[in-house]
């Protein structure tokens, strides 16, 4: 047998499986392998046409058009049912008032997704680093209602930290305690409630610093509301570290494929525990805004925060296991569910029927996620 | 008998043909141990890696093939014996120490990232940035290099942007390979690469290896597949109950006279015979 032998004709014969006109889908055998009966075709090189039909199809596949397209549909339907209440500018600026605190929350919990793993501890992480930074300007003379701007800053980085530390702790158990996220994150949400509760005895702490309310919690710079200005920036920078940095790639490197990233180098366990520590530091963000914005510690506030977010982030397109959503999807995921629940109060629908759309809308968008990696493990 | 011995690698010969002189190894195991329990894994296991070739690691199954490479690459420390890399007694600390020393490994599942595309799986762990202080990376430059990566293996993919869940068995072995030739700077481990591909694909991960070796890294395959091994391998290092006991230079040896080897009806030693 000679050195060349099986290896010669197979290599000699082959049109490059490299210029195949189907893109996108994977063409590994060259027998018909696309379920339409066809024999494949002749593979011509790619073309600036195939180019162009690659990133359209990919355009329809990703799920981000589908979520916009549902997004649209759900903003024209609310338009046509109720002229002239819907869509207005003040209508969209309290639908975005309202969503800051969630949609800082999401942006946290789509690096912690990517990684496939989850944060059920968000809204109880926000409460709880309401209530600290509450409890901190409690303290000041007067109740802090009269604090300067040194003593609030203060207590928001208070609040920031805790979250922070929070999140941090919660990056140690899964990475180290070897403890899954559900778990983990769900034993925080109950030991970051019952700090809440035995820190304000269950009653709500109802003074904060004036100024505090009056610029971040009810401001507006240049026109927009603090609120609106800072839930978008967090989005948008926190958008770019995702798609362009290192960080980025490792987080969705680490949810495709953990081993492969150990194996590559990458400090999985610190990462996953910056993760997680970013999405407790994002709740600490969302917790002083919230207090800023209510004027209130809303102890009891937000027990489902953390449905909403996780929905708005799967419908955004990520998927559960990990290693594929984006930014943008999530904005846009958390944009359905804010304009659904605006636009059920102004149907005067009963605004409980929210939290069953909610439900519907996650199961549906996991059942949808399930079923795309059925088809991709299949083709 | 002597059938083997005119084909086992002679220390007059020295090295690979290909190199015709020095016989100096790139990578050698010398009484390589390790017991799991009472299981004794390998048992004074040589092996030898020239520069320049490729080098085939055979054995049944149990003869401790994949203990060996694991402990070649740094996966696994060894309960006794010695690694000697360009002459060097070494210790690998982990598998990435073995990369820092050049030797790089193309796992069976191939550890890819599969919602990354080619040129991000080529690169994970190793980014390249536009602006390194904030670690943002420089995407273009990436795909432009993996470009060239898989060029020189003559390996085309369709859609660089594609992430690599979309490619075919083929295509991702590919992925994994070039990933693994751009870094590795002496020997390259492939275990059993060509185990889960089709007759198209297996004949391109032969011919990369040939390339690979032809850029004068070494490779190391570790096959069950005879005439695969015979086709591609320069010289076959058979592998029995945990150790070293025959060694033949490719050209000339029969399937035969491998699974002779193989499975101990021909008793030799080669880790004797041929030094």
């Amino acid at each position: 047998m000679s050195a060349e032998g099986p290896a010669v004709p197979g290599m000699a014969g082959e049109p490059a499986d490299a210029a195949q006109g189907s893109p996108g889908l994977r063409e590994a055998q060259p027998a018909d392998r696309r379920g339409d009966g066809e024999p494949t075709p002749p593979r011509p090189r790619p073309s600036a046409v195939t180019v162009i039909g690659r990133q359209l199809r990919r355009a329809i596949i990703a799920n981000e058009s589908w979520t916009l397209l549902a997004l649209i549909i759900l903003i024209v339907y609310f338009t046509v049912a109720a002229p002239g209440k819907f869509l207005t500018l003040t209508d969209l600026s309290y639908i975005a008032k309202n969503a800051s605190p969630l949609l800082v929350m999401a942006v946290g919990e789509t690096f912690v997704i990517l990684t496939a793993g989850i944060d059920l501890s968000v809204g109880a992480v926000l409460v709880l680093s309401g209530v600290v930074a509450g409890e901190f300007y409690q303290h000041q003379p007067g109740s802090g209602a009269n604090a300067g701007a040194g003593v609030i800053l203060v207590g928001a980085v208070i609040g920031l930290v805790t979250g922070l530390a929070f999140g941090a702790a919660q990056g140690i158990a899964v990475t180290k305690a070897k403890i899954p996220p559900l778990i983990a994150t769900l034993a925080g949400l109950g030991i970051a409630t019952g700090i809440s509760y035995l820190v304000t005895g269950g009653s709500d702490l109802r003074i904060i610093p004036a100024r505090l309310a009056s610029t971040i919690g009810n401001g507006a710079v240049a026109g927009v509301p603090w609120l609106i200005v800072i839930g978008f920036a967090i989005a948008i920078v926190a958008g770019l570290i995702l798609a362009y940095t290192r960080f980025g790639r490792y987080t969705y490197a680490i949810g495709s494929n953990a081993e492969a990233a150990r194996r590559a180098g990458i400090n999985v366990d610190r990462h996953l525990i910056k993760v997680y520590a970013l999405s407790g530091l994002l709740s600490g963000v969302a917790g002083v805004t919230s207090l800023a914005y209510f004027g209130t510690t809303t102890v009891a506030g937000h027990p489902t925060d953390n449905l909403t977010v996780i929905t708005a982030v799967v419908l955004g397109g990520a998927s559960l296991f990990g290693g594929r959503g984006s930014m943008f999807g999530t904005v846009i995921g958390l944009f359905i569910l804010a304009m659904l629940q605006t636009g059920l109060v102004i149907l005067a629908v009963n605004q409980y029927w929210q939290y069953i759309a909610i439900g519907v809308g996650l199961a549906a968008a996991v059942y949808l996620d399930q079923f795309r990696i059925r088809l991709r493990e299949r083709a | 008998m002597n059938v083997i011995k005119r084909n086992l690698v002679g220390a007059a010969g020295g090295g690979p043909g290909r190199d015709g002189g020095m016989a100096e190894p790139l990578l050698e195991a010398r009484g390589i141990s390790k017991r799991y329990g009472h299981v004794r894994a390998l048992d004074g296991a040589d092996f030898s890696v020239f520069s320049g070739e490729v080098v085939a690691m055979i054995g049944d199954n149990g003869a401790g093939k994949s203990t060996l490479v694991k402990a070649l690459s740094g996966t696994l420390r060894p309960d006794s014996g010695q690694i000697i890399l360009d002459g060097e007694p070494v210790t690998f600390t982990g598998p990435l120490d073995a990369q820092r020393h050049g030797i790089e490994t193309v796992y069976q599942d191939l550890a890819l990232a599969p919602d990354l595309d080619a040129a991000a799986n080529l690169h994970l762990g190793r980014e390249l940035y536009k602006i390194p202080f904030l670690r943002v990376l420089d995407r273009k430059a990436m795909r432009e290099r993996a470009a060239a990566a898989f060029a020189e293996l003559g390996v085309e993919l369709p859609d660089m942007r594609a992430p690599v869940a979309t490619l075919s068995g083929g295509q991702r072995q590919s992925v994994a390979v070039a990933r693994v030739v751009s870094y590795a700077r002496k020997v390259i481990f492939m275990d059993e690469p060509t185990a889960a591909l089709g007759v198209v694909q297996r004949a391109r991960v032969l011919d990369t290896m040939r390339r690979v070796r032809d850029r004068g890294i070494s490779v190391v395959m570790i096959s069950h597949n005879m005439p695969e091994v015979l086709a591609v391998a320069d010289r076959i290092e058979v592998l029995r109950l945990g150790q070293r006991v025959a060694r033949f230079t490719a050209a000339g040896t029969t399937m035969d006279e491998l699974v002779g080897a193989m499975t101990g009806a021909l008793a030799t030693r080669g880790g004797e015979g041929s030094r």
